[in-house]
């Protein structure tokens, strides 16, 4: 069956619908962002992840018209936008507070945008029906937004935002104040609602899982900077640096030096008097370059005897264990004092597990389990 | 619940005493037949019934409550866009200094704002009457609607303003549909208290009131100069009376107002 991938980021034809331009964002002497250039296509739905203060919300507030660019351009649909006001942009976002109108009642809130366009009443009516069934909220139409539940809250904050059919929807931080079993139900109601409507949602996050979760592609930023952007399998099986290895997930840095060995495998020497590791890379490292080894846990094995024939196998000593319930997490002491993580299922009942504390256990994982990068 | 020990009775019975005392005697003896304050000569309206008689007062009172409503009301548009300019305004330059110069009147003797007033009217050719007390009420009130507004604006959660801009309002659109109905207890306050000020203000009052207009507190003060009336206690009386009244109203209904807010609040907590 030929399913055709959406990834219009790949597709060099494709215009996309915000493009930012080489954006400086200066709050005095302080740059928030920092020469950002960064496209993103319809009907995506593009997560801003990062650290707090990395800019992110910066960027999404850039979007709507509440900040002003310093230097550069943003373009929506081929339009530059610095010079529309955010009540003139095709435009709207949904609040981390969710920021809705105490004296309205729900359907007052979500008419509130439609009003303003002077939309005929039947139609304002039809809309607006449309958007409580849609947000699953006919019931509580007539109810004040502090009569309802902080999750219905949320979806009536989600509904106003859509009513008036923007061409991008942002969302700050949109899950951050339900609790986690809501949330993850939330997450994916937010990806139904986003296919449905295919509107383009940015959503910005500070929550890694939220953002694999529901993101067609991830831009992970520090201090201003966007680090990587990439499908969240990319971002996460391909990082291009350390600092977004280590920013997703869990992840394993072994530092040393490659040696090139030919057809893009390369030896690490990593510390005194051990085997170098081998790994495998397409990006090129010159001899006695400074490299990092990302391997995620899960992909090493753990085991008592020396598996054969595997590219990299070190003895160690079983110096703690994190127990998760579904997973355990082995932190195996390695000679030179480096410590690996090694994830596995927790198939067996725990009185059956094979190592404990001190034991001494052989950690393994091949040449193409993980990343070898230059910073 | 903890019985009161002898003491707090005691500081109870002091404080009260202190407090009210003037009051009931002046409201007792506001039923008196005699004419004579300092005699008890039995109970008796007829006091009120004169008062009612007496167009001088009662002229006095329209002049009052004119004044009150005209000057609250300026107060309360010039203080409420005083307030929303200096919270919202970001900086510009000057606005330490403006937020400063916006209290200045709170601690100005009422001598010195009455005097100043007085020379600008003599100065400008204005002739001192309804239109003057006005004017300078709204001057000395303003100030206290701007630092009620004001102090409400600083909690005011500033992405509702966003959202209104976001949803397609101009910002006039943004303030009067979002953030002027939900400041609305505090801009009311703000004009209950410039009305509560206008009308029992004497001092600012007589420098700016003429031969043409006189307030009931002038009237009263100059009556008392010639001895004071029972006429006057009726009269005080009635104050009291309105004042207590809109006292108590205004503590019930926001009472209930929390009260309702709490059940609303439990009851989503409930259903979600």
């Amino acid at each position: 069956m030929a399913e055709t991938v959406f990834a219009p980021w790949d597709d060099p034809n494709e215009k996309p619908l915000i493009r930012f331009q080489n954006v400086t964002k200066r709050f005095g002497e302080f740059v928030a962002i920092d020469d950002l250039t960064l496209d993103i296509f319809e009907k995506e739905f593009f997560a801003l992840l990062g650290p707090s203060g990395c800019g992110k919300t910066t960027m999404m507030r850039m979007l709507a018209g509440f900040e002003t660019v310093s230097e550069g351009s943003i373009e929506l649909a081929g339009q530059d936008i610095a010079a529309v006001p955010p009540n003139k942009r095709a435009v709207n976002m949904m609040f981390q507070s969710y920021a809705l109108f105490p004296h309205l009642s729900v359907y007052e809130n979500i008419a509130f945008g439609l009003r303003r366009g002077n939309m005929p009443k039947h139609d304002l009516d039809a809309r607006v029906t449309e958007m409580l069934k849609l947000t699953r909220l006919e019931k509580f139409a007539r109810r004040k937004p502090h009569q309802i539940s902080g999750g219905q809250r949320q979806r009536v904050a989600l509904a106003r935002s859509l009513a008036k059919a923007p061409k991008l929807l942002l969302l700050d931080e949109p899950l951050g104040a339900l609790d986690a079993k809501l949330r993850q139900a939330t997450q994916f109601e937010l990806m139904d609602i986003q296919e449905k409507t295919g509107t383009t949602f940015v959503i910005v996050t500070h929550d890694q899982e939220e953002a694999m979760t529901v993101a067609s592609r991830v831009a992970v930023m520090d201090e201003g900077r966007v680090m990587q952007v990439a499908t969240p399998e990319r971002i996460y099986e391909a990082p291009e640096s350390v600092y977004v290895a280590d920013f997703i997930g869990d992840v394993n840095i072994v530092s040393g030096q490659s040696t090139p060995m030919g057809e893009d495998r390369y030896h690490i020497s990593w510390t005194e008097g051990q085997q170098p590791l081998v790994a495998a890379s397409d990006r090129p490292f010159t001899d006695g370059q400074s490299c990092h080894l990302a391997v995620r846990p899960e992909k090493i094995a753990i085991s008592a005897e020396r598996p054969p024939n595997v590219d990299n196998a070190v003895q160690g000593t079983v110096l703690d264990i994190a127990y998760l319930g579904n997973l355990s997490t082995y932190y195996v002491e390695l000679p030179g004092g480096q410590i690996i993580k090694s994830q596995t299922a927790n198939t067996r009942r725990i009185s059956r597990r094979s190592f404990t504390w001190e034991d001494t256990v052989w950690v393994s994982w091949t040449a193409t389990a993980g990343v070898l990068l230059a910073q | 619940m903890n019985r009161l020990s002898w003491f707090n009775v005691t500081s109870l019975t002091l404080g009260f005493a202190f407090l009210y005392l003037p009051m009931v005697i002046l409201v007792l003896y506001s039923f008196n037949e005699s004419k004579l304050v300092t005699v008890w000569a039995g109970f008796s309206t007829k006091w009120y019934g004169e008062l009612l008689q007496n167009e001088a007062f009662l002229d006095a009172a329209w002049v009052t409550i004119k004044v009150a409503v005209l000057s609250s009301t300026f107060a309360t548009v010039l203080g409420t866009m005083a307030a929303y300019v200096l919270v919202r305004g970001g900086r510009f330059l000057g606005r330490t200094l403006f937020s400063g110069m916006i209290y200045a009147p709170l601690v100005m003797p009422e001598v010195i704002t009455g005097l100043s007033l007085l020379l600008l009217f003599i100065g400008i050719g204005l002739d001192r009457g309804v239109l003057t007390i006005v004017l300078a009420h709204t001057t000395f009130s303003m100030c206290y609607v701007s630092v009620v507004v004001s102090s409400r604006l600083m909690t005011f959660d500033r992405s509702l303003e966003e959202a209104a801009l976001d949803l397609g309002c101009s910002s006039f659109d943004a303030f009067r549909l979002v953030t002027l109905p939900i400041i609305a207890p505090a801009v009311i306050s703000g004009w209950l208290l410039a009305f509560t000020l206008s009308l029992d203000d004497l001092v600012i009052a007589s420098f700016t009131a003429g031969p043409s207009a006189t307030t009931l507190p002038i009237k009263i003060f100059s009556a008392v100069r010639l001895g004071v009336s029972p006429e006057i206690n009726a009269l005080s009386t009635i104050m009291i009376g309105i004042v207590t009244v809109g006292v108590i109203s205004a503590s019930l209904i926001s009472k209930r107002n929390s009260l309702r807010q709490q059940r609303d609040e439990q009851a989503a907590a409930r259903t979600a």
